[in-house]
């Protein structure tokens, strides 16, 4: 394994340890959360009985010490709401959140690459301009407005489609899918649609621009003078060199995926990580929140690490700089 | 037409300014000018909205319950007023309510672009001038920050510090500073090595002069294009938080607010309670995006080959 590489990794968890403090900290300035789960006909006695047996009266950097020391073992404390392990809780609603990233990031590109390409292709042409227009629109909207919109119309006015939930799914080696039935597969096209239009609109002018940089390079008019097939000139040609920015984009853009999902799935009531931290924030679960952001830092923190790897690999020339 | 445009032209060379040039080439893109005029209109109708709005939405003594959740065009109980746009729950005037939603809209988008302009640009034209370590740190903090989505980072600290105008403003600042930064960053390292920088070291002009009325000036137009886009995204952020219930109070509703309200409603038909907003939010959104996008190409010198 390269030095760079092992220098990014201890970066990594330096900043993921970082995080961890600032979370906590942050999270405990928030409320006194015995208020809210002392029930309020308790008395005294009973009061200091439940704030001992969380741990609220020992001092924060205590409380911290415990924490990290819990969660090295794999023990991000338990939910005050559901009375279960907080990481238990979001694992359990994690594969949702990933099937409708996953779902929309594959809308994306099934979307984005080919509308860019004939953009690009094509930059004059009047479809072209609608594209890129529907792009600066895709890009303003409002994504959570949008999501009203289609539920208004297509779940309350036409009917089509259901307005939330997930409906019914299969269990695959012990997770709940939606995509491998048909009431699923209908349950998840709105909020997938409603996720993946902001990132639609990311791929076309990322697409456009690549092939409009590529177009007049040399190999190119190379390609042509050799009497390659138009087909074979874009699909080998151009796409190959436009290929590298596009796929790291996307994967950057599958944390925000996940990210975005907390507005959607609010939206059509989506089982999954966004909303239950949603839940937990309005209603105070301390722990749950300390223990979603802790997994979304490891998991952006990872994210990142994977995309400068590929990008490394992918292109030498930016291998050539950081081994300097 | 053409013709005595060139001609007019040629009889005056090099009159010219750097604003006109600008003004000249902004106004190329009709699309452009359109969003710019949307704007000002939207801007407008926000100061004005005291003025023009049929109702104040704050008022609760205004208001009727009797008159709620009418549908757009319908007349209020006691006939005094007619509802252009519909009433909410509590029987508030949509027209009303969007026009006063614009303005906390507006006025947090600008305030926190502008305070994020000025932190970001400082901090970046500091890392560029000063180097060494504080560079570093101040480009890891961004490089951490801008590795994170920004509604998550914005959830986040608003789960911290809880609801309110103030904190949304501060959290879309903490969110939006880095872009600034590694903007102002990277035009200053290419105009600190120019000439008038070293010849201003010479006349031994204090540092903080130099960064703001040497440096600065000249980093400015990718600054300016930054924030363009940042309002906008300040104002959708905004929007987004406030539906999640995490933004405005509600007793400030703003247009993300708004829409949240209709919510509840909108499965039973009542679409006008989310939809009217939406629609003053989009407008407001695309024509600043539109604008954006016209300076941009006519502020970037490479985008004009």
């Amino acid at each position: 394994m390269p030095f760079w590489f092992i220098k990014r990794l201890f970066g990594a968890l330096l900043i993921v340890f970082a995080m961890t403090i600032i979370v906590f900290v942050g999270v405990s300035v928030i409320g006194n959360p015995a208020d809210i789960l002392v029930p309020p006909d308790a008395d005294q006695v009973e009061r200091l009985r439940i704030v001992t047996a969380l741990g609220l009266d020992q001092p924060l950097w205590k409380q911290y010490l415990s924490f990290i020391g819990n969660a090295l073992h794999g023990d991000l404390g338990t939910s005050f709401v559901f009375g279960e392990p907080a990481l238990k809780v979001i694992l359990q609603r994690m594969p949702a959140t990933f099937e409708l990233a996953f779902s929309a990031l594959i809308l994306a590109i099934l979307f984005g690459i080919p509308l860019g390409l004939y953009a690009g292709l094509r930059p004059h042409g009047l479809l072209s301009r609608s594209i890129m227009a529907g792009s600066i629109l895709g890009f303003s909207l409002p994504t959570f407005w949008v999501g009203l919109m289609m539920i208004m119309l297509f779940a309350v006015q036409l009917g089509w489609l259901p307005s939330g939930g997930r409906g019914e799914t299969v269990d695959v080696l012990g997770v709940r899918w939606s995509f491998l039935t048909a009431d699923g597969l209908r349950h998840l096209i709105l909020p997938a649609l409603n996720l993946a239009l902001f990132k639609i609109s990311l791929v076309i002018r990322l697409t456009r621009a690549g092939v409009r940089e590529v177009m007049p390079q040399e190999y190119i008019k190379f390609a042509r003078a050799k009497g390659l097939t138009e087909r074979r000139i874009i699909s080998v040609h151009v796409l190959k060199n436009i290929l590298i920015p596009i796929i790291t984009v996307i994967g950057l853009e599958f944390g925000s995926l996940i990210a975005f999902a907390v507005v959607t799935e609010t939206i059509f009531a989506w089982p999954g990580m966004g909303k239950l931290i949603i839940d937990s924030i309005n209603s105070l679960d301390r722990p749950m929140i300390v223990a979603y952001l802790v997994i979304i830092v490891i998991f952006f923190t990872t994210i990142n690490l994977i995309v400068d790897f590929l990008y490394t690999v992918l292109d030498p020339r930016v291998r050539l700089e950081s081994g300097g | 037409m053409t013709m005595t445009i060139e001609t007019t032209a040629e009889r005056r060379p090099a009159v010219e300014t750097p604003l006109r040039r600008v003004l000249r080439e902004f106004t190329r893109s009709k699309l452009a000018v359109l969003g710019l005029l949307a704007l000002a209109i939207v801007i407008l109708l926000a100061i004005l909205a005291p003025a023009i709005a049929p109702q104040d939405p704050y008022d609760l003594m205004q208001l009727s319950i009797m008159d709620g959740r009418l549908a757009p065009g319908a007349g209020s109980m006691d006939g005094s007023m007619v509802f252009t746009l519909g009433t909410d729950s509590q029987g508030r005037d949509m027209l009303s309510a969007i026009l006063y939603g614009l303005r906390i809209s507006l006025l947090v988008g600008f305030l926190s672009a502008m305070a994020a302009a000025a932190v970001g640009s400082a901090l970046g034209l500091i890392a560029a001038y000063v180097g060494g370590w504080i560079e570093s740190i101040i480009m890891r903090i961004v490089d951490l920050q801008l590795s994170f989505p920004s509604i998550l980072v914005a959830l986040m600290i608003l789960a911290f510090l809880g609801k309110g105008v103030t904190n949304v403003v501060l959290a879309l600042v903490i969110v939006e500073w880095a872009a600034y930064a590694r903007t102002a960053r990277s035009g200053a390292l290419i105009e600190r090595r120019k000439e008038y920088i070293e010849a201003a070291e010479c006349l031994a002009i204090p540092t903080w002069r130099i960064l703001f009325r040497h440096l600065l000036p000249n980093c400015l137009p990718p600054l300016i294009v930054i924030a363009t886009v940042q309002i906008a995204r300040a104002i959708t952020l905004e929007a987004t938080l406030s539906f999640l219930g995490l933004g405005v109070p509600v007793t400030e509703p703003s247009l993300g607010l708004l829409i949240a309200n209709g919510y509840e409603y909108m499965l039973s038909g009542e679409y006008w309670i989310s939809f009217y907003p939406g629609v003053a939010l989009l407008v407001m959104i695309v024509s600043i995006n539109l604008v954006g996008d016209q300076l941009r190409d006519v502020l970037n010198p490479r985008s004009q080959a």
